[in-house]
């Protein structure tokens, strides 16, 4: 890294803000990212034992699987959704585990949700008429997703259009093209204009990593994108070839750190495209406790994009409870 | 604790390993053990047993035998009965119950990795994911080097029965490093675990005696130190093999002394850790953690000094400060913590002495601010900062966990403050720019550089120190020669090689008597004797030829510190040292006839004699200039991605105390290999003879031979070589003389560790090119430093 000017604003910035103070972004400036290098190995190296330095078991394990289920953005992204399976998804976001078995945990009354739904455009609609007065964020996918090559104006006119339509959360693909050529200026604009399109509504930068060369760059693309005022930055689409790793994870949310040191502010993280077990969960959550701390294990800062993870978490909170292995079809579908 | 509250705090739990398999393995043997001896369990002579406790709860887990003397004698007995028929196995025979002991030690994974943890207060994590597969490995790898040792080490033979001797720190790694290799190599061996932690060795003799290993291959014996001594002493163990502090190391190089025991020591060290500026920081501190954090800073090559350039010292600090507070401390049989229990308290009252002591001597200390479990030997992670080289813990190995911070300023001050230490055993370079990384890793004077890593291991790569971090390898080609020699060592004599003395003529012609003191060569110039005293020289027969200097232990002082500070030699690429080894004998070419009448004068042999000895020394030349540019490294095949480079680097300075009965060829055959691998050398010639080497002076001025690479010291060989043997800054050496001679060289190096070469009073013929050149004269020249270069964009 090179040097980080550690203005007096910033550590005025550290002090007074709440939590979830909303990422306004800083001015670009190169010199917090130019000298970045990431070590592949090394953070390879780290990744792996993230997972095998911890270990989260029993009752542990439950709280923190229902914890995970609150961290869910439980997304549909299909060219064959209709009203009607989007409705099942909002019914399943809003009541993600049977009620028995929260009962059973201790759990019944903590009103247990997943972190928002996450749907194309055209589902939005659909999406705030089955959840009528539950206040439950909705996410869609924005800016010519998944590969993002549509022009800038009608990037934001998507975003325009969303946010009206009743999404509270935007998640953007960033033009990959302007991360290959080391267009850094020219990223940070594009989400910038983004960023101010969303208005009220929180925004995620899907930075497509499968689809970036090194974890340098990866690093770098994290930087412009939280400096141009991204609420979150995210891993991939789900529809890379590679999507969420945990050593491009850890490079991500190494950066988010860095960044909250210098600005104060706190960019949330989500991991996305790939993630099914309850196990790839748990480690994820040891990744952001041991590398962010705490404050970052809440829906506000930690998502995960998935569709088929929740069935996994409710297969192991059922043999929490009983000690039989459980199977998909006691649970209610989505 | 309710789900609802663990759901609000997101704290961790406990995550015990079920401990039930290892606690009945030990009922098994009713919690006491006796001694494994020609494949037995055996009671101890002594009766004596003594406690082994868990450190991370204080409680007894088993009783273990302490053998003495007689067990010693007992255990080596067997082994030596169980030599012939072992060694005489086909490699391909061995290989198999090597790679029987593979399978078993696999199978029983999980069984050991508990046992190592309880026993030694080790993190599961690290037993399960580290020792014990890095021991299968070890055995898996050695299986193949006992199957291609026929084929391929064929030139080679075990050594006979080995003595091992093994650290608390890595107990079941350890011996698989000692046995794998021995046992492979066709020797038998008596090992001797630590008395903190002999249960895993207990365990694998079980195994052992369970694939049907056949008695008196392995025997292990339990005990304290007193154990460990009867087995240096015993008089049928043929090499030991150590492996602990430098102290101890020492202590075996001197009860060794002259006693013609190979030796290999991989003793302690004060590794440094250099990071640069442009580093991947964040990795960086996780390399901290693997570097002084891994098995509780009680490594022999843990990276205990962090230097860091100035520029970014401060933020690295706070990020290492950061991650201490993230650092989780508990029994060891949790699989959510980074840090066990100290293995003993004796240890633990060493390293907290050591941390007072630094806080004395005004560093300043920095420990998370959580608490250590009260219920075992526990250490809080510790760094300081601002300590200077001068403080004691800048010098002493801690061996706990305590990381010690200095600044740099520059490449090359790094690179002097990473080597100003008496050990030389690991270091850690941290860049991003490899030309960086590969410009200081050859600089850095220890065995193994890890870029951008630290601790990674792996049995095909080879292991071990320079300087007082004690001489051999383990692991890799360059490890199997501790435990094998070359089959030609039987040719060497108990007698010296006899040339046929002619009555002398009066006064040949060819060469007059020497009318002038001869000089002594230092840095490429002839100097006067500082006691300003001269030797005359005699012929065989009797006939005075002259005088040369009387040199003493001033003249060595001036020569080492020349040879020291002379570096441009050691730069010289393969090409270009032959280069100039040709020129030398091209030039020898040129005055054969002179030296070869000098050598008629000194030993009054016949000229066809003396001719021969001048064409051989050309010759032998002319081998090593061939060599100069193929004794090269290898890269090794090791189990992470990257390039594990295994280079020949020269020692350093090294001393050479030639032979006596070859003036020019014993002069050429010691001295050139030793240049060939670009040393310095300081070099004593032939007492009786040393007028080839004289003459010698005027081919080194006329062959482009840069000065100080070759220093000559004429005068009592033994009481030279005694100056030689206790330099600090002399950091091999060689010696070719008697018996008593080599004993006090062994004796007198034991003090630095410097690697000796000595010839026990036996007698090469120089004449003979099977005995008298080769690759193991380069290898004795020379260390591997493993460097391992991980990859990945």
């Amino acid at each position: 890294m090179g040097k980080v000017k550690t203005k007096k604003k910033t550590q005025d910035l550290v002090n007074k803000k709440p939590s979830f103070v909303r990422n306004d972004g800083i001015p670009y400036d190169p010199d917090l990212f130019v000298d970045i290098n990431v070590n592949r190995s090394a953070v390879e190296r780290r990744a792996a034992t993230i997972g095998t330095r911890r270990s989260v078991k029993k009752q542990w394990q439950a709280a923190w699987l229902l914890k995970a289920i609150g961290m869910i953005d439980l997304t549909t992204l299909a060219g064959d959704d209709t009203p009607g399976n989007v409705k099942r998804l909002v019914a399943k976001a809003t009541s993600p585990v049977r009620q028995d078995i929260l009962d059973r945990l201790g759990m019944g009354d903590r009103n247990i949700m997943t972190g928002a739904v996450c749907v194309y455009h055209n589902l939005i609609k659909h999406a705030k008429a089955a959840l009528g007065d539950i206040d439950l964020p909705i996410a869609a996918v924005s800016t010519g997703f998944p590969a993002g090559l549509i022009p800038l104006k009608e990037k934001l006119k998507q975003i325009d259009l969303s946010v009206k339509a009743g999404a509270t959360e935007i998640d953007i693909v960033i033009s990959r093209s302007l991360v290959l050529n080391s267009d850094w200026k020219g990223l940070y604009k594009e989400v910038a204009a983004c960023r101010e399109a969303c208005g009220e509504a929180h925004m995620k930068t899907i930075l497509a990593t499968g689809e970036i060369p090194t974890y340098t760059k990866v690093a770098k693309a994290s930087w412009v994108s939280m400096m141009a005022g991204s609420d979150f930055i995210k891993t991939s689409t789900g529809k890379e070839p590679v999507n969420a790793t945990l050593p491009v994870s850890l490079v991500m949310i190494r950066t988010i750190r860095e960044y909250y040191e210098l600005t104060g502010y706190k960019v949330g993280f989500k991991p996305a495209g790939g993630i099914r077990t309850a196990k790839q969960a748990l480690a994820w959550l040891i990744l952001i406790k041991e590398e962010l701390g705490d404050d970052w294990l809440d829906p506000h800062l930690f998502r995960f994009g998935a569709s088929s993870l929740l069935g996994d978490i409710e297969r192991q909170l059922e043999h929490h409870l009983t000690g039989s292995y459980s199977a998909s079809f006691r649970h209610p579908m989505g | 604790m309710s789900i609802s509250k663990i759901y609000d705090t997101m704290e961790y739990g406990p995550a015990p390993e079920n401990a039930d398999a290892a606690l009945d393995y030990l009922k098994s043997h009713n919690n006491k053990f006796n001694l494994f001896i020609d494949g037995e369990w055996k009671e101890p002579h002594s009766k004596v047993y003594f406690d082994s406790i868990n450190p991370s709860n204080k409680q007894k887990l088993a009783q273990i035998a302490d053998a003495n003397a007689t067990d010693v004698d007992a255990a080596v007995s067997a082994a030596k009965k169980a030599l012939p028929k072992w060694s005489g196995l086909s490699g391909h025979e061995r290989a198999r119950y090597l790679y029987a002991l593979a399978r078993q030690i696999q199978k029983y994974s999980r069984l050991f990795s508990v046992l190592e943890s309880l026993d030694n207060g080790k993190p599961i994590r690290e037993t399960r994911d580290i020792d014990i597969p890095l021991v299968a490995r070890h055995f898996y790898h050695h299986a193949g080097w006992a199957q291609l040792m026929d084929s391929k080490l064929k030139d080679y033979k075990e050594i006979g029965v080995i003595g091992q001797i093994i650290p608390w720190n890595f107990p079941l790694l350890m011996l698989s490093w000692k046995i794998a290799p021995a046992i492979a190599m066709g020797n038998t061996v008596v090992l001797k675990p630590a008395e903190f932690t002999s249960l895993t060795a207990l365990l694998f003799a079980d195994i052992c005696k369970q694939i049907g290993l056949p008695p008196g291959v392995v025997n292990i014996i339990t005990g304290e130190g007193t154990t460990g001594a009867a087995l240096v002493d015993h008089e049928d163990v043929a090499k030991i093999a150590f492996t602990g502090s430098t102290e101890v190391g020492k202590i075996i190089k001197r009860a060794t002394a002259g006693t013609g025991k190979k030796l290999s020591l991989e003793l302690g060290g004060k590794s440094p850790f250099i990071v640069f500026e442009d580093a991947d920081l964040d990795s960086v501190v996780e390399g901290v953690v693997d570097a002084i954090w891994f098995n509780q800073g009680q490594v022999c090559c843990a990276g205990s000094r962090l230097l860091v350039q100035e520029s970014i010292a401060d933020k690295l600090y706070k990020k290492i400060k950061r991650r201490m507070e993230t650092l989780r401390m508990g029994n060891s049989l949790d699989k959510s913590i980074d840090i066990g229990a100290i293995v003993a308290p004796v240890q633990l009252k060493t390293i907290d002495d050591l941390v007072q002591q630094g806080v004395k001597e005004g560093a300043k200390l920095w420990q998370p601010s959580w608490a250590c479990p009260t219920d075992g030997y526990f250490y809080p992670p510790t760094m300081f900062t601002d300590v200077s080289p001068s403080s004691t813990i800048s010098q002493v190995e801690i061996f706990g966990p305590v990381l010690v911070a200095t600044t740099f300023r520059t490449h090359k001050e790094a690179v002097k403050l990473a080597n100003n230490t008496m050990y030389g055993l690991a270091s850690s370079i941290w860049t991003e720019n490899i030309n960086l990384a590969l410009d200081i890793a050859p600089q850095i004077k220890a065995g193994t550089c890890w870029i951008n890593c630290t601790n990674v291991f792996d049995a095909a790569a080879g292991f071990g120190g320079y300087r007082e971090s004690g001489y051999g390898r383990e692991g890799g080609l360059e490890g199997l020669h501790e435990y094998m020699k070359p089959k030609i060592e039987t040719k060497l004599s108990a007698k010296p090689y006899k040339r046929k003395v002619l009555k002398s003529k009066t006064k040949a012609k060819a060469v007059s008597p020497i009318d002038r003191t001869l000089k002594m060569y230092v840095g490429g110039k002839h100097k006067r004797p500082d006691g300003g005293y001269s030797t005359p020289v005699y012929s065989v027969n009797g006939d005075y030829l002259g005088e040369v200097s009387k040199g003493n232990r001033k003249d060595i002082r001036n020569a080492v510190e020349v040879a020291a500070k002379k570096k441009s030699w050691s730069g010289y690429t393969g090409h270009q040292k032959a280069q100039v080894l040709y020129y030398l004998a091209e030039n020898l070419i040129l005055r054969k006839e002179e030296f070869a009448a000098k050598i008629v004068t000194m030993l009054n042999c016949s000229i066809t004699d003396a001719n021969r000895e001048v064409d051989l020394s050309i010759d032998r030349i002319y081998t090593y200039a061939a060599y100069a540019d193929k004794y090269d490294g290898k890269v090794h095949s090791t189990t992470s991605r990257n390039v594990t480079l295994a280079m020949p680097e020269p020692m350093g300075v090294m001393g050479i105390v030639c032979p006596e009965d070859f003036p020019l060829l014993g002069f050429i055959s010691t001295v050139i290999p030793a240049i060939t691998m670009g040393n310095n050398v300081v070099v004593i010639p032939s007492q009786s003879a040393p007028l080839s080497a004289t003459d010698f002076y005027q081919l080194l001025d006329t062959s482009d031979v840069p000065a100080g690479a070759v220093n000559i010291i004429t005068g009592d060989k033994d009481e030279l070589a005694q100056v030689l043997a206790k330099h600090y800054e002399v950091d091999g050496l060689w010696y070719f003389g008697s018996a008593e001679g080599s004993k006090t060289v062994e004796l007198l190096s034991a003090e630095n560790m410097k690697r000796t070469w000595v010839n026990h009073g036996k007698f090469r013929n120089w004449e003979d090119r099977e005995i008298g050149e080769g690759e193991v004269f380069l290898r004795n020249a020379s260390e591997v430093k493993n460097i391992w270069v991980p990859y990945g964009a």
